[in-house]
């Protein structure tokens, strides 16, 4: 069992405090949460609906529910604050209502970390501009018929998303395929990240 | 899966500490029979005590001589197999009130002399873990790395880590339910009555009666077999098939459903021979299991002691105890921060699916056995 981490994984293993409860969803093979029982002494619950991607994750010691995060899983399971972190990895794009599961993480978990693909990196906007089809790049390289990620969005989406759920953003990191970060990157994100890692929670409530 | 243990014997252990039952009862002395498969190692940490089904029994893998039919559990248990032998000591007594051997209605009273019947105690879920806790000690194993069952069995599997909560560190709890629901009872009280009234029945007196009940108790298999399939699965298996040619307008059987029905309870009734007090008495403990109960009918207060690491099973098509059951149990261990997995394995084939072959539940449970051989092995 190699454990071959991607930055990605790095990254969000550095904005985990040690000895914190986390919960994945869509935790697949169970790397990540592996990595963070490791590295950082987590307590920890997957939630994967692949049968074969149980299996693998249960073969790593993980503890994994298997669960459908378009049902109500996730309230079933969990009490409102009762885990520190609730991540999700490169799935936000693949659930049927994308507002409502970051809201359920939001209440459930004290702060939530999410990665997705970006559809406003700079190749998908010239395979649609300039060849007039649907982009299939190394970061979401389906067909439009059979992709799995029905809700894409841009950072900047995403960001209006959270402002108008009052959804504060603590962190946010921009990388390509490889995980890497430049200096671009930095300066224009939406352009240039493929990549994003948000760190996120729900701001005080107040009388706005 | 073709690996076998080979051929299995019997042991029986014979206790006499009187047994308190949560009944009230005391049982001075009782039998306990049981099958052992694969070595206790030197620690005796790699013991696994496997909990049976209402209508099971202590052979639950390999041949007995002469035997061509193996254990009810031989796909599962063996050389390789997900519980692997090689690799495990593996331990299933035949429950308290059982006719396989244990000590039940079946058997002689001491005090009276005369076969129990219906003075058999009530036994329950709880009385079948003290039980089998003297076992335990018998076979000198201070922590089971794993006690695993399937619908009942599985029920006791929860005993064990509610009532001792040191003595393993592996749950598997497999087609359950925390406590039976309304619909449930009622099936179990329609298949008492049915045994109940049957003339033969003699009040539990039939052994010395010279009768068996055995109307009766086809009745309430075929009511209890028809919980354990599923509506898709009997559509397949049967659809509307005739057993002749053409209708005949009887009452005779007609359609093969309804004569794969009467096969089914008539062999449980006769060739199986299975005690109908025996029957009456498992479905009982069934009915009063509820370990909620004690806890202000709160589950999760239930586990509060617990401490064994859970994976919990359930499959998409059973109706009995469906996989919204074994998701209440979930939560629970959930609540106390306990160690749990769970899987919902995708099988057309109802209640009956924990017993049959199936690739996702193989690998669940192979993967999952195999975390507990690595953990008995570094301890």
């Amino acid at each position: 069992m190699s454990l071959e981490l991607t930055p990605e994984f790095q990254l969000i293993a550095d904005w985990i405090e040690p000895h914190s409860q986390v919960l994945d969803l869509g935790c697949g093979d169970g790397t990540l949460l592996k990595h963070l029982q490791t590295t950082r002494s987590v307590r920890g619950y997957g939630m994967e609906i692949d049968p074969q991607k149980n299996i693998q994750a249960m073969l790593k010691g993980i503890n994994v529910i298997q669960s459908n995060l378009n049902g109500h899983d996730l309230e079933h399971y969990f009490d409102p604050h009762s885990v520190d972190y609730v991540i999700m990895t490169q799935a936000l794009q693949v659930v049927s209502r994308p507002d409502l599961l970051l809201e359920n993480m939001l209440t459930i978990g004290k702060q939530s970390i999410i990665t997705f693909p970006n559809f406003g990196h700079w190749k998908m906007r010239a395979q649609l501009s300039l060849r007039g089809r649907m982009p299939e790049t190394s970061a979401l390289p389906y067909h439009w018929y059979d992709t799995p990620n029905i809700h894409l969005c841009t950072f900047k989406d995403f960001e209006d998303l959270c402002e108008q759920k009052n959804i504060e953003v603590i962190a946010r990191s921009v990388v390509n395929t490889q995980h890497q970060r430049t200096l671009g990157m930095r300066l224009w994100p939406n352009l240039l990240g493929e990549v994003a890692l948000y760190k996120v929670k729900k701001r005080a409530s107040n009388q706005a | 899966m073709t690996n076998s243990i080979g051929i299995v014997t019997p042991q029986t252990l014979h206790i006499d500490q009187p047994l308190q039952l949560v009944s009230g009862a005391l049982l001075p002395q009782y039998d306990l029979v049981y099958e052992t498969y694969g070595e206790l190692n030197a620690q005796a940490n790699n013991a696994v005590l496997i909990c049976h089904a209402l209508s099971g029994d202590h052979h639950v893998a390999g041949f007995h001589q002469g035997e061509t039919k193996p254990g009810w559990w031989n796909d599962y248990i063996g050389p390789g197999k997900p519980i692997d032998t090689d690799r495990l000591f593996v331990v299933c007594s035949n429950n308290l009130g059982s006719c396989r051997g244990s000590t039940g209605p079946a058997s002689l009273n001491p005090d009276t002399g005369k076969i129990y019947g219906l003075d058999f105690p009530i036994v329950t879920c709880r009385d079948w873990v003290n039980s089998q806790n003297a076992l335990r000690q018998h076979l000198g194993i201070e922590q089971w790395a794993a006690i695993v069952g399937g619908s009942m069995g599985g029920m006791q599997v929860m005993q064990w880590a509610i009532d001792q909560p040191d003595k393993l560190r592996h749950a598997i709890v497999i087609a359950a339910a925390p406590k039976l629901s309304a619909q449930n009872i009622a099936f179990n009280e329609v298949a008492r009555r049915a045994i109940m009234t049957d003339p033969e029945f003699h009040n539990g007196r039939f052994i010395e009666a010279g009768t068996n009940p055995k109307t009766g108790l086809t009745l309430a298999r075929m009511l209890g077999h028809l919980t354990y399939l599923s509506d898709d699965m009997m559509g397949t298996k049967f659809g509307r098939e005739l057993r002749a040619d053409k209708l005949k307008y009887s009452f005779d059987v007609e359609f093969q459903v309804e004569s794969y029905l009467r096969y089914q309870g008539e062999k449980f009734a006769t060739k199986q021979n299975f005690d109908a007090s025996t029957y009456l008495l498992m479905t009982k403990a069934l009915d009063y299991f509820d370990p909620a109960a004690e806890f202000d009918h709160n589950l999760s207060q239930a586990f509060a002691r617990t401490q064994a690491k859970f994976l919990v099973v359930s499959f998409t098509s059973d109706w009995r105890f469906s996989p919204a059951r074994s998701r209440e149990i979930v939560r629970a261990l959930l609540d106390n921060d306990l160690d749990v997995s769970y899987a919902e394995v995708e099988s057309e084939h109802g209640h009956d699916a924990f017993l049959l072959p199936n690739s996702h539940y193989e690998g669940i449970f192979r993967a999952y056995m195999q975390r507990v051989i690595q953990e008995s092995a570094s301890l």
